[in-house]
């Protein structure tokens, strides 16, 4: 089958071709979005117990200042993203819907977006404990989308060896530019970032996989590279396809092999992050600064002026549509990309850790989707055709749609998909496999636990 | 909360292509036109009648079916699959066929083919092939009357009223001169008689005539350049994949060539085979019907070999002398067996399932 692969220049098997939209922003230099007047940061931002806030309500902070810690292992600190008084700490809305506990903060007017509260450390010597604590006090988390504590990333486990870090510069979402405009301003931060990460995980090198349709990300890098002398990174374009982004499909385009089923990267020596993760680090940890804000790609056909912005954790939704000309309503606007993200539960939702990109589609477009005719499955085999993972998206549509869960699980082994959502997007009878799916996952997760 | 509205009722992925079934559905009818014309042209108004009551009771099936479940027809109608149900079947029918033909055949396709087994997509065999079959069973003399050509720009040609009394009322005695045989079916016959084909195709045109597809045939099978050039429509978008077409047609040719290599005056030769009989309308139109053929690439190709092979094998061995029809059920049959050896390996998983080991130092 590799040969296969090679004579098809494609990098994993099946997978989809979505029209990638990026042209509006790909260009654009990162620009930054000024403070709202009020910024909003959810203390639960990811999976693991949520923080424990540790200012007051009419306290001042100062931008960068530690907010709210944490001593479970899964969770991270949060740090002001504005110099300010603190408002409230109460129930806010957050992206997928229920309110959840926040910190509120009133910035203080003409307060400056330069970091004011770190204390830059010398990291040369440090241990790989001392540089997992060093990141899991900057409260970083995976900024491609997950938002996995980085630090809790980067820890082998005991009895694992790791030998390659894979950076995941590939950013196969269409629209979304974020992680593009990163890797060609901030390579050298970024070089930074994979020094650390490699020194925490005892890494022999590192490799960059970056779509080839970004040739100017890969030079970038390449000149980063080179500028350090470093002969144990590098950086390689992988084909265009979505969704080359999942770790799977990455490590499959770069070394031939897969990850066994239910099994990390780290049963093969490897561990991934993203490039956005590893670059925010090369600045943060010198510095000794927590994240308190993220590069967010804001565009779409409603947008006026589409771009890359610096994000303020913490800003508004409603904030950064109107600094970017979007009048809209949120049904319109999805957070993250247009594959995988979710639509926004309100205008009042924070940019927080995780979220890559804000895209505002046509209303009439959503309108158009929401009336489409669902037909019948008519076993064409497209989903079939498209399923990175190999699955049989005919088959657990129809077993979903007569609730017949237990068999998607056990036999059908629905706990493989990642819901990527190739096959929702190729389907002419209009199923929403991706979502039957989700729900799917969801019945037997409670089911297990019941 | 004014800026809090009814959340949108789709999920992740927001981005999806612009296929759907209606549309498919629709491409198919049009890529058929040209071939469907085509036989108009060439048998006249009788074809247009035929045609127009098969489609009519394929829809007339569907709706009672659908109404008898309580449900709205006309949505479901509007998907197109009926309507190309009782087109496919209107083309493999004799051109001349009586009305009720037609009419039983279409009510056969959509009720007994495919509303009994739960509607589109539920369909274990193709509507269409059902239908035909169950009529040539049925009904072996009215489904084995052909006519010869009489293109509507011939004088001789019935009118729309002489058209429409000969499908009303049975073939009238006053055309019975115009009846004649299939390729397939005269060469199977004088074969049957101990007449070799060098002796017994000299009197029903050679291959070359084929081409033009003026010969006797059903309503839209002889156009085989039309029909592939049809076929070829949706391979370019991409509604079929070559996959069954060429496993077929190959597996019809290699047979074919093999045999007529060694006896020519016994087996007929690869162009015959391919541009006669249902084999091309088969081939892009019949077996690539997607509820009832393997959802996976390698599946498709052996469907489309076995669909090729038993067409070859039952025209020349076995008692009809065209095999499309029976070939295909006899796939659609296997199908789900296919699907079930032939699907792809899971990411991480070996072929039966098992989560692949983690393999020591397996990288660099």
């Amino acid at each position: 089958m590799k040969l296969l692969n090679f004579l098809r220049g494609e990098a994993f098997q099946r997978g989809v071709h979505p029209p990638s939209h990026k042209e509006a922003t790909a260009d654009r230099s990162i620009r930054r979005l000024p403070f709202a007047p009020q910024l909003v940061v959810p203390l639960s931002q990811h999976i693991g117990k949520s923080p424990k806030p540790i200012v007051r309500v009419g306290q001042e902070v100062v931008r960068g200042q530690l907010i709210a810690q944490s001593d479970d292992w899964l969770s991270v600190p949060h740090h002001a993203p504005a110099t300010g008084v603190i408002e409230a700490i109460e129930l806010r809305p957050s992206a997928r819907g229920p309110w959840v506990e926040s910190i509120v903060i009133r910035v203080q007017s003409g307060s400056t977006q330069e970091d004011l509260w770190g204390k830059p450390q010398d990291l040369s010597n440090a241990t790989p404990q001392e540089l997992l604590q060093a990141i899991w006090d900057s409260g970083m988390v995976g900024l491609g989308g997950a938002a996995f504590p980085t630090h809790a990333k980067l820890t082998v486990p005991k009895q694992a060896h790791v030998h390659t870090l894979v950076v995941n510069g590939c950013e196969c979402e269409p629209f979304l530019t974020c992680d593009h405009r990163v890797m060609v301003e901030e390579a050298d931060a970024l070089m930074a970032g994979i020094r650390y990460g490699m020194r925490a995980t005892s890494a022999v090198r590192t490799i960059i996989g970056v779509e080839d349709n970004k040739p100017d990300a890969v030079k970038a890098i390449q000149a980063a590279i080179d500028k350090i002398g470093a002969t144990d990174i590098f950086v390689e374009a992988v084909p265009t396809k979505y969704p080359q982004g999942s770790e799977k499909m990455l490590i499959m385009a770069l070394f031939g092999v897969e990850i066994p089923s239910g099994g990390l990267p780290v049963s093969l020596g490897m561990v991934v992050n993203n490039v956005g993760t590893l670059a925010a680090l090369g600045k943060l940890l010198p510095a000794g600064r927590g994240l308190t804000e993220r590069v967010v790609t804001v565009t779409g056909p409603g947008v006026a002026r589409p771009g890359d912005y610096r994000v303020p954790l913490g800003t508004p939704l409603k904030f950064v549509l109107e600094y970017a000309g979007a009048e809209v309503n949120s049904r319109q606007v999805i957070m993250g990309g247009p594959m995988m993200g979710q639509s926004a539960a309100s205008l009042d939702v924070p940019i927080t850790k995780g979220v890559s990109g804000v895209l505002v589609l046509r209303g009439e477009d959503i309108a158009e989707r929401e009336q489409r005719v669902v037909y019948p499955c008519i076993k064409c085999g497209e989903c079939v055709e498209s399923c990175p993972m190999g699955l049989n998206p005919s088959i657990l549509g129809m077993l979903a749609s007569r609730r017949d869960y237990e068999p998607m699980g056990s036999h059908y082994h629905l706990g493989d998909c990642f819901e990527c959502g190739c096959c929702t997007y190729v389907c002419p009878s209009n199923i929403q496999l991706a979502q039957q799916f989700r729900i799917a996952k969801q019945v037997l997760r409670e089911r297990a636990t019941a | 909360m004014s800026n809090t509205l009814r959340p949108p009722l789709v999920a992740a992925p927001y981005a999806v292509t612009p296929h759907n079934v209606s549309r498919v559905m629709l491409w198919v009818a049009a890529a058929l036109a040209p071939a469907t014309v085509f036989g108009f042209w060439l048998y006249g108004w009788p074809a247009v009648h035929l045609w127009l009551i098969t489609i009519g009771f394929s829809l007339f099936g569907e709706a009672l079916c659908l109404r008898l479940m309580q449900r709205a027809a006309i949505p479901v109608l509007l998907d197109g699959s009926a309507l190309l149900t009782g087109w496919l079947l209107a083309l493999s029918l004799p051109p001349w066929a009586p009305w009720w033909l037609g009419a039983f055949g279409g009510l056969f396709a959509t009720i007994i083919g495919k509303q009994v087994f739960g509607g589109l997509g539920q369909n274990l065999f193709n509507p269409a092939m059902v239908a035909r079959v169950a009529l040539l069973i049925s009904f072996p003399a009215a489904m084995t009357v052909w006519v010869a050509p009489l293109p509507l720009t011939n004088p001789a040609a019935p009118g729309f009223i002489d058209g429409l009394r000969i499908t009303m009322g049975g073939l009238p005695a006053a055309f019975d001169g115009v009846t004649s045989a299939t390729m397939l079916g005269h060469a199977k016959t004088e074969l049957s008689r101990g007449i070799d084909l060098a002796h017994s195709l000299v009197t029903v045109g050679a291959p070359a005539d084929d081409l033009s597809g003026a010969r006797a045939g059903s309503l839209g099978e002889t156009a085989s350049v039309l029909l592939a050039g049809g076929g070829l429509l949706l391979l370019v978008l991409r509604i079929i994949t070559w996959h069954i077409p060429v496993a077929m047609l190959t597996a019809i040719a290699i047979p074919a060539l093999i045999f007529h290599a060694i006896d020519p005056t016994r087996y007929l030769s690869t162009a015959s085979h391919l541009l006669s009989g249902g084999a091309m309308l088969g081939a892009f139109f019949i077996a690539t019907d997607y509820v009832t053929s393997p959802n996976t690439r390698l599946g498709q190709l052996l469907f489309g070999a076995g669909v090729g092979f038993l067409t070859y094998v039952i025209r020349t061995w076995g008692g009809y002398p065209e095999g499309v029809a029976f070939a295909v059920l006899l796939m659609n049959a296997l199908t789900p067996v296919i699907d079930r050896y032939l699907k792809p390996r899971i990411y991480g998983r070996d072929r039966r399932g098992k989560a692949l080991e983690i393999a020591e130092e397996s990288t660099s």
